[in-house]
């Protein structure tokens, strides 16, 4: 009972926000909201037990994103241009995409059904070996960074890759630039 | 930004204690939730904080923008080498099992080196993109927000 109120609460907090994201113009203000709703988010993971992914959701999500979004929002405009453009038509693609996702949940297997294919594989075999192979209480270090080792490779390569192209993009300034156009200013 | 005392004083207040939280999510995520990405963005959110207070030039006295660089690729390296070692022990790439006297303790050190990898990787990529965006643009007035 207290977790469906929980839950409601949070949902209900978490669509408030998206409706606020979208009516406000202010960039300033929708780039916080973005970070409240990755914080919401982050609570319904810890609701769900996914406690590593809350934590991510917490860290990236509501913490540096919304730093880079801001330190990005300081190169460009701080207001959103008004649409001129009618609404219909990507109302109905939302609505329709929407329904046809909420459709697809029905043949689903049932929340924490011990049937579903998630539980019926690899899984099993994970908590059944883990400890046993790798001495690490936390399972999910253990696949992470193990039996999914080849897959974390992959990640943190493309974490790597995001920074190259960002510092190939923008770049770090020449040594003493910003101090003289500073001064220039001044 | 000299009228900022109190964030000034709060942030250095705060520091510390970020940066051990980071550590502890690194060293502690065997045993619970956490592990390199998560304290790899920790560790970073303190360098960001440091400078979004102090400015980015003080951030840039700390830590120079080649050791961002050389640091995102080596804790790659550090993650990809430990696969390599692995291979070198006649196991697959990424089976830790050898790295130690008995499978159990391979497989532990395997995954703190690779998840130390992930860490610094993630911290110093995290920290590059901030001060690549901020650098662009001399710092702006806090009504121009």
């Amino acid at each position: 009972m207290n977790v469906i109120v929980v839950d409601l609460v949070l949902f209900g907090f978490l669509v408030l926000t998206a409706v606020a994201i979208m009516k406000l113009t202010n960039l300033f203000a929708v780039t916080m909201l973005a970070g409240l709703f990755s914080l919401l988010a982050a609570a319904l993971f810890v609701t769900l037990d996914a406690v590593d992914v809350a934590f991510t959701e917490a860290a990236v999500g509501a913490g540096i994103s919304t730093v880079l979004m801001l330190s990005a929002l300081a190169l460009t405009a701080r207001e959103e241009r008004p649409m001129s453009r009618s609404v219909i038509l990507p109302l109905v693609c939302c609505l329709v995409t929407g329904a046809a996702l909420m459709y697809g949940t029905l043949d689903m297997p049932a929340f924490g059904s011990p049937d579903s294919p998630v539980h019926t594989h690899v899984g099993g075999a994970y908590i059944e070996r883990t400890q046993a192979d790798t001495g690490v209480p936390n399972m999910v270090t253990a696949v992470l960074a193990s039996y999914r080792g080849y897959d974390t490779l992959g990640e943190t390569t493309v974490i790597f890759v995001a920074a190259i192209s960002v510092l190939l993009l923008i770049g770090f300034p020449r040594k003493g630039s910003r101090r003289r156009k500073k001064d220039e200013d001044a | 930004m000299h009228h900022h005392l109190i964030l000034r004083v709060i942030a250095k207040l705060l520091l510390p204690f970020i940066l051990l939280y980071a550590l502890y999510v690194q060293w502690h995520g065997d045993y619970g939730p956490g592990g390199g990405f998560q304290a790899g963005v920790i560790f970073a959110v303190g360098f960001i904080l440091y400078a979004l207070v102090y400015g980015v030039e003080a951030l840039a006295r700390v830590v120079p923008s080649k050791a961002l660089v050389a640091g995102m690729a080596f804790g790659v390296l550090l993650y990809a080498g430990t696969g390599v070692v692995t291979l070198f022990t006649g196991l697959d790439f990424l089976d830790y099992s050898r790295l130690a006297h008995d499978p159990v303790h391979g497989q532990e050190w395997g995954i703190l080196f690779v998840e130390l990898g992930v860490g610094i990787a993630v911290a110093c990529a995290m920290t590059a993109i901030f001060v690549a965006f901020v650098t662009r643009e001399p710092d702006i007035d806090d009504e121009d927000w």
